[in-house]
């Protein structure tokens, strides 16, 4: 048993943290956020050059053939410096489902400038309604003579909104409801028949409602084999969930420090307010959760790069205790900090913005709570 | 034990609900039927369309111009404006300076300025807090400095709300350095016009302009703008805050968003989770409905201590700390209800009719809502010091 990183990992790890402390200041990153697309293309290209944009793929595409522990590793940090560019939307959730179900001659062909930078990717996956249920979606694929006809809406499609293409899940057979039957489709967002509503989101990223009103789709933009997405979507979402939760990690101990620090140069009463023992306890009660939290990261790491049926469940356990422990370390940070902390100004109200907001994508802590209930 | 309203109460009911169905001003209408926030503009001409009424003045006594009320009276008030969504009243004028004047000031000062507060006339804001001086409010240190018939006025007040709309602001200064630190302070009613003020906006985890800071340089207040004895300040503001407890927990309006909550649930919007199917979320909407039920009895209680003639203690401490747990728990509640609509920062949707929703409409404001309110555990004294407070006055720890 052994919890300690290797060398590459702790290379990961510094190299990401080099990059908040140099280039990533909170100033900087709100002055990008203020901008169109929410984030620096620099940083993109950086991202690239620093191998970041490769690490989840296979060798024979260009990738690294990173592991899911080396992506908590970069996620965590990536956290802690509250980075809006697209990694998420492009590469744990669009070149993932790429790499996940589509065939050879189209990896090679979007995987590549992914990595490079050159392209964007988002998944359009699940729907307003059934957060948690990819088989429950409505938008349907129909077959015509010469490809598909799309028609459906996409509900707060990550990244979609700056976005190259975007990979949508459909129907395409099976019966509402049927694992058979779900098929991924590339589709450009210039293409007639799409129109997307792009927005800024309430952490400062980026995302869209896509419409599809019989959007016609060619064969060759099928992505892998028809009718048989189900388990590289769901494989995905267990990715993006363990992504984001290492993410939270990273912004609870953001906020568990700032608050220690906070409290030390308060004064009130004619003390700082860290001598009080009420707060005292409450810091400490951050501190609990910031580490259950983690250990529950890694044990979902594990269990989800392991697959099979222990994967969806250990997923949902770790949203589980990322949702209620976030939520406790957000609250009582903000709290803490007073004034200041409902503050634009301070980035303490930002990275509790993010928290929350983790919360409900992938499912929230009472829907996979619910879920795991009636199992 | 009774909580039966009397004949002359039910028909005071109806009356106020015969006003909240006809005599709302057709702005503030809009607003509500659209679910759009309230304007300055619409909130004064709400404010003095209560006035007409002879209902402004909730708390006041007749004498003043107040309605009189019995504390049962503005239970069934509260509770009907929030049925009808009505917008809340803003009280720095209304409910907290004008108290402070109505006491403690002299003839001259409550021909002067109650008259303008009952109409609305003049918005006020309240300088209380200083970037040192939060919890530890006593330790404030904008200065007042006699010089004649002025007063020269020096310091930094903060988180001031809508002193951006304020034509007065009320404060807290100190008018001597010696002895204990809550000695010496004065209660000052300052023009906002007077040269020497600046306000610089504060904005909120919601994007908005809510609170300022207001900056006093050399400003010269008249010194019959002081409120009642030279540093007895403190004593007047402690006062008024045991005494301004009605409503301060939001009952009502908790209650009204629950109403709506459960509209909501009934009828999923279109596209959206049927969260009825699960029982860990409808779990939380009964904790919270329980939290609510026994606080509105806790109120219930203390109003009617105060009805017959004792003075609320320091048990109404509770109301403020359970009031604002129980707001900050709909608001989760809300933020669960909008789901996946949650992210999206579209304020126009809540600000203006003719846009086109992202989502369900409701959804646009229950994130920016749910960060703005965590205030409420903050302000008017932090939920913390009110445990302070329960512990030393109540339980004599």
């Amino acid at each position: 048993m052994d919890f300690t990183l290797n060398d590459i990992q702790q290379m990961l790890k510094d190299s990401a943290s080099k990059f908040i402390q140099n280039d990533y200041d909170f100033e900087r990153r709100q002055h990008f956020v203020k901008t169109e697309m929410g984030f620096n293309p620099d940083n993109w290209s950086l991202f690239a050059e620093l191998g970041w944009l490769a690490l989840p793929f296979q060798e024979a595409y260009g990738g690294l053939d990173g592991n899911l522990v080396d992506l908590i590793v970069l996620q965590t940090e990536l956290g802690k410096g509250l980075v809006t560019e697209p990694f998420l939307s492009s590469v744990v959730l669009g070149g993932n489902v790429i790499q996940r179900h589509a065939n050879e001659q189209q990896k090679v062909l979007l995987l590549e400038p992914l990595i490079c930078g050159k392209l964007k990717l988002a998944f359009a996956g699940v729907e307003s309604h059934c957060p948690l249920d990819i088989t429950q979606i409505c938008t349907k694929a129909e077959i015509v003579s010469d490809g598909y006809i799309l028609t459906g809406n996409k509900s707060v499609v990550l990244g979609a909104s700056i976005a190259d293409k975007i990979v949508v899940a459909a129907r395409t057979g099976g019966d509402f409801g049927s694992e058979n039957g779900l098929s991924l489709f590339l589709v450009d967002p210039q293409q007639k028949g799409v129109r997307m509503r792009g927005y800024v989101n309430n952490d400062g990223g980026r995302a869209a409602d896509i419409e599809l009103d019989n959007v016609h789709v060619t064969t060759t933009n099928l992505l892998g084999e028809e009718n048989t997405a189900f388990e590289a979507i769901e494989m995905v979402y267990n990715d993006a969930i363990v992504a984001v939760a290492a993410e939270a990690v990273g912004l609870m101990e953001k906020l568990l420090n700032a608050t220690v620090e906070f409290t030390k140069t308060r004064s009130q009463f004619d003390q700082t307010i860290s001598k009080f023992q009420v707060l005292q306890h409450r810091m400490a009660d951050m501190f609990i959760e910031c580490e259950q939290a983690k250990s529950m990261l890694y044990y979902g790491v594990i269990a989800v790069a392991k697959g099979g049926d222990e994967a969806d469940r250990a997923a949902a356990l770790l949203k589980i205790k990322v949702g209620s422990s976030g939520r406790l370390v957000g609250q009582t940070a903000v709290q803490l900090h007073g004034g200041m902390g409902v503050s634009d100004e301070l980035d303490v109200g930002h990275f509790f913005k993010r928290l929350t907001m983790i919360n409900t994508l992938f499912g929230s802590h009472d829907e996979h709570l619910d879920w795991l209930v009636k199992q | 034990m009774n909580i039966d309203f009397s004949e002359s109460e039910l028909s005071f009911q109806k009356e106020v609900q015969d006003f909240f169905a006809n005599d709302l001003p057709y702005g503030v209408v809009h607003c509500i039927e659209n679910n759009l926030r309230v304007g300055r503009d619409d909130q004064i001409a709400y404010q003095q369309a209560l006035n007409s009424k002879g209902w402004a003045g909730i708390n006041w006594p007749k004498e003043h111009g107040g309605t009189g009320w019995t504390a049962t009276q503005k239970y069934i008030f509260y509770t009907e404006a929030a049925k009808a969504k009505a917008p809340r009243i803003v009280p720095f004028g209304l409910s907290m300076v004008a108290p402070i004047i109505y006491t403690f000031g002299n003839k001259e000062q409550q021909q002067r300025f109650l008259p303008d507060i009952l109409s609305s006339k003049i918005w006020w804001c309240q300088g209380y807090s200083e970037p040192n001086a939060g919890s530890d409010l006593a330790s404030l240190k904008t200065k007042a400095v006699r010089d004649g018939d002025e007063y020269i006025v020096n310091g930094v007040k903060t988180w001031t709300t809508l002193a951006h709309l304020a034509d007065w602001i009320f404060c807290l200064v100190r008018t001597n350095d010696s002895g204990r630190k809550q000695q010496g302070i004065s209660f000052l009613l300052i023009d906002m016009k007077t040269p020497g003020i600046s306000v610089k906006p504060i904005i909120t985890l919601d994007g908005r302009r809510e609170v300022n800071e207001v900056f006093f340089e050399d400003v010269r207040v008249p010194a019959n703008n002081i409120i009642g004895t030279e540093g007895e300040g403190w004593t007047y503001a402690k006062i008024l805050l045991t005494h301004e407890r009605t409503n301060i927990a939001g009952v009502a309006l908790s209650k009204q968003r629950l109403a709506s909550l459960h509209e909501l649930l009934e009828e999923p919007p279109q596209g959206m989770v049927d969260l009825r199917q699960n029982k860990v979320f409808m779990a939380r909407v009964v904790q919270t409905e329980i939290e609510l039920k026994a606080l509105e009895y806790t109120e219930l209680r203390v109003l009617s201590s105060v009805s017959t003639g004792n003075a609320p203690g320091p048990e109404s401490s509770i109301l403020k700390i359970k009031g604002t747990e129980v707001q900050q728990m709909i608001d989760e509640l809300y933020l669960e209800v909008a789901g996946i609509y949650a992210l999206p920062f579209v304020p126009e949707q809540y600000e203006q009719s003719d846009v086109e929703s992202i989502g369900p409409h409701f959804a646009a404001n229950t994130a920016p809502h749910y960060y703005n309110n965590r205030k409420v555990t903050i302000f008017g004294g932090t939920n913390e010091i009110q445990k302070n407070i329960i512990a030393k006055q109540v339980l004599g720890l």
